[in-house]
This record gives structure tokens, sequence and C-alpha cells, in this order.
């Protein structure tokens, strides 16, 4: 279980989060929304134990992050995944090499193995026919190399929460497909806890079992969809508007009172 | 580690010939006065062995790996993708920093020793074309100051360089911040900063070896 309790962060004079507090169970799925630069991405990063948090508590299953040692933490983070905002990838690496990279820095498994989990996994991110395990991720398109660094976080052991920072932004229809039924998919048949930072509202709508909504670096919003619809918050129904008809055309229905 | 041996390989052979050439030329004039030509062999072998070859090595190096390091260290961070390894349980110090720093220390002093020789040859070709002394002379000198005190300094040097450029250039590549612009200030401090920290450590290890290894020198 993931909770933070009255979380604030600053970068220098700059407060991030202020009084941050959510919790999500093990297996499910959190989305985080939230306008541009409302500290989306800086929580996924205090989830990570990235950065220590000047107030308040980041909880891995009971566990203070910010109080463990560099040890405890490696072994923490072992068990979660991250897809970072720009994917991060290793650019040194061939996108095998990352796609394999927890297996081959984390086991004993063998070379061949790996080789074709790593293929197998490239092909559930729609990437199989390509031929793009020995490129360079440099020699990727922005969409192919988000969906290498989604193929890279799942290829770990056992994971039990997969973090997801805009992992659809920039991609096609079709990879956006894939890749929802994928963070679907690793919540309802792997039963691992997803928390996923999304712009998306359609998106959100399609993975959440429960909404956290931040507004300046604080939680305007934190519950089920149900509450969301029915929400007469101010700042809400600003952030929500322009989402007025994806809304309604995802569900059928409005939101609030229109 | 190729790439910091291979890869400096030209850089060194160049210097070394020539800076081992204009002390030659430097020496031979001035011991010419004295009549002591003859010693040129011995003035070479001390100086080179024990001060230049190290110190030219170890500049060369900063230079051309120290900012090679903290530039990709940098780059690393500012995409990113040090956090992504840190993401993945990884220590990336360890991971990073230490084959650098392994990859140093076996190649800083081999190239040393090799800029070393090509320093001590090209003395030779000054003494026998312009100062006239006879290559067995020249190179009998030499031998007599390659003492075990005059050669540990020259390998201990080179080590310790090693772990001053890694330290300094990994520092320098995992604090940077602000970018691609970030990276090329940091890129710079680390050349400027390894340069000055080899030159004052060189001066203190010949000091403490003087103070405590006078009988060996
Ligand atoms: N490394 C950093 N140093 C200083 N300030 C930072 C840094 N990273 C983020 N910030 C600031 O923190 C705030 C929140 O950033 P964050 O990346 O969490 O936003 P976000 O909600 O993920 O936005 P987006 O939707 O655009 O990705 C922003 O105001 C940003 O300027
Ligand atoms: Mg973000």
């Amino acid at each position: 279980m993931i909770k933070l309790r009255n979380v604030s962060f600053s970068y220098g004079e700059n407060e991030v989060l202020k009084n941050v507090s959510f919790e999500t169970g093990d297996g499910k799925s959190l989305v985080i929304m939230g306008p541009s630069g409302s500290g989306k991405s800086t929580i996924l990063r205090l989830l990570l134990g990235l950065e220590s948090p000047h107030e308040g508590e980041v909880l891995i299953n009971g566990d203070n992050i910010c109080t463990m040692s560099e040890a405890q933490k490696r072994e923490t983070r072992k068990k979660m995944g991250m897809v970072f905002q720009d994917g991060a990838l290793f650019d040194s690496l061939t996108v095998g090499e990352n796609v394999g990279y927890y297996l081959i820095e984390h086991t004993k498994m063998k070379f061949d193995l790996i080789g074709e989990k790593v293929e197998e996994m490239l092909g559930f991110v729609g990437l199989g026919g390509d031929n793009v395990i020995d490129k360079l991720p440099e020699q990727l398109s922005g969409g192919m190399q988000r969906r290498v660094a989604i193929a890279r976080a799942l290829l770990s052991t056992d994971p039990k929460l997969m973090l997801f920072d805009e992992p659809t932004t920039g991609l096609d229809p079709f990879a956006t497909r894939n890749v929802l039924n994928l963070i679907r998919k690793v919540n309802s048949e792997k039963g691992i806890a997803t928390i996923v930072v999304t712009h998306q509202i359609a998106d959100a709508i399609e993975i959440a079992d429960k909404y956290v909504i931040l507004h300046e670096g604080q939680v305007a919003f934190d519950g089920g969809l149900d509450e969301l619809r029915d929400c007469s918050d101010e700042r809400l129904k600003n952030f929500l508007e322009p989402f007025r008809e994806s809304f309604r055309l995802v569900l059928g229905k409005n939101f609030v009172d229109c | 580690m190729y790439l910091i041996g291979i890869g400096s390989m030209f850089l060194i052979v160049l210097t070394g010939i020539f800076a081992g050439q204009g002390f030659a030329l430097a020496f031979s004039v001035e011991l010419a006065d004295f009549g002591a030509k003859n010693y040129l062999g011995r003035i070479m072998s001390i100086s080179i062995v024990r001060e230049l070859g190290p110190v030219l090595t170890g500049l060369m190096i900063a230079a051309r790996v120290a900012s090679g390091i903290t530039a990709e260290i940098g780059a690393m961070k500012s995409s990113n993708q040090i956090d992504a390894m840190t993401a993945f349980g990884i220590d990336p110090m360890s991971k990073i920093a230490v084959p650098r720093l392994i990859a140093l220390i076996v190649m800083v002093p081999v190239l040393t020793v090799f800029c070393d020789a090509i320093a001590l040859a090209g003395g030779w070709v000054i003494s026998i074309f312009i100062a006239h002394v006879s290559s067995t002379m020249y190179w009998a000198a030499v031998k007599e100051r390659l003492v075990f005190g005059n050669l540990l300094i020259g390998l201990l040097k080179p080590v310790v360089f090693s772990f001053v450029i890694a330290y300094i250039a990994c520092y320098k590549g995992f604090t940077a911040e602000g970018g691609t612009k970030g990276v090329g200030k940091a890129t710079t401090e680390s050349v400027v900063l390894t340069s000055i920290t080899i030159l004052i450590v060189n001066f203190f290890i010949t000091k403490v070896v003087f103070s405590y290894l006078k009988g060996y020198l």
C-alpha cells in the first residue's frame, strides 16, 4: 500500500507540493491529473525516493522511504517500475539491453533467455516486427522510445507497483490503445498497483479506480469517478472544463452540472 | 579502458617526444657551461621519470578523459538516466564511477611509463645530434638514476592522479545542474580543477617522498 501523509516539498524557493496526502491500495489503479507544473512528476519522484519531502511521510507498505538506508531503498525500488516522462532510456545501450536491463543487472538469467523475454516484451508494446532490438534509442521515434521505456519498466522479476509518467503523450491512437490495454492488463492480470500520470481524461477513465487531481501543489480532488462527476469545487470545474467533450464521449453523459 | 588507453596514446607520444627534446636541449646547453654534458642522461632520467612524465600524462588525461567522463555523466543526469538507474535499484555511483576508476588506475601508469620512454628517447635524439653526447654515455647515465626510489615516485604519482581524475570528473558530472549549459560548465570546471589538483598533489608527493625516502633517491 502506498500512502503520502502531509507531504510538502520545494525545489529551492519554489514550493511544489503543499501538504499532500492520499493513498492507494495493493493492486489498485490510481490516476494523477492536474495542470502542467502542478507537481505530478514530483510525486512520482518522491515515491521512488529520488527526492525527499521536507515535511510529511512517503509510506511504501508502511515503511517510510525517506528514512530507509540506501540499501533498503534499493531493495524497495526493485519492486517498483517507473516510466519517466521523457523515457530516460540509456542512450549508450541498445534497445534490447535497455529492455533487459533489470534482468541483466539483478538476475543470473542466461543471455538467450533474456533475449527471448525482451523480444516478447517488445512484441507486447507493439515493437515486435520492427527489428528495433539492436538499434540505439536515438534511432527511434519519440513514440517508439516511450514504448521501449514502458517495456523496460515492465520487464522486471516481480514488480508490485508501476509508475507511469504520461505514458500515452505523443503516441498515435493505435499505440495509445496498446499502452492503455497494457496498463490495464498489468493491473488486472498481474495484480500490480499502478499510478498513472496523464492529461488524457479519456485514458484516465479507462484505467482508474481512483483519481487524484492536483492544483498548484495541493490535492484538489481525491476519489472515484462518481464523486468526480458530482464534484462542485470551482477549481476542479475549471480544470475539467476543457475535457467536457471527452467526458461526454467516453461516458455518454456529462459531468457536474452540465 | 580502450578509449582511455589507446585513444590517448598518440597524444602522449607527441607530448612526450617534444617535452623530452625541449628539456634535453635546455639542459645540454646549461650543462655544457660546466663541462658536465655527460650528466645529461642523469638529469633527464630524474626529471622525466619523477616529475615530467607523470605530470604531463596526468594533465593530458585530465584534459582528454576527465572532460569526457564529466560530460558523459552530466548528460546522463540531465536526461534522467541516472534517476532511471536509481529507480532500477542500482547504485549509479558504483555502477558508473568504479569501472572508470579502475580503467584509469590501469591505464594512467601504463601511459606514464610510455610517456617516460618516449621523452627519454626524445632526449637521446638531442643528446646525439645536438649535444654530441654518445649514445652509450646517455643511456648509461639514464640507467644510473633509474633507482628504486625514483621509479616508485614515478609510478606512485600516476596511481594517485587516477584517483584525483576519477573523483573530480565523476563528482562534477553527478552534480552538474542546469541542462546542456550546466554540463558544459561542469566539464570545464572538471578539467581545470583536475589539472590544478594534479599539479598540487604532484608537489606534495615529491615533498613527502623527499622527506621520507631520501636514502633511496
Ligand atoms: N529539477 C528541478 N529543479 C527546480 N524546479 C523543478 C525541477 N523539477 C521540477 N521543478 C518545478 O516543480 C514544479 C512541478 O514540476 P513537475 O515536473 O512535478 O510538474 P508536472 O505536474 O509533472 O508538470 P507536467 O504536466 O508539465 O509534466 C514546476 O513548477 C517546476 O518548475
Ligand atoms: Mg511531469
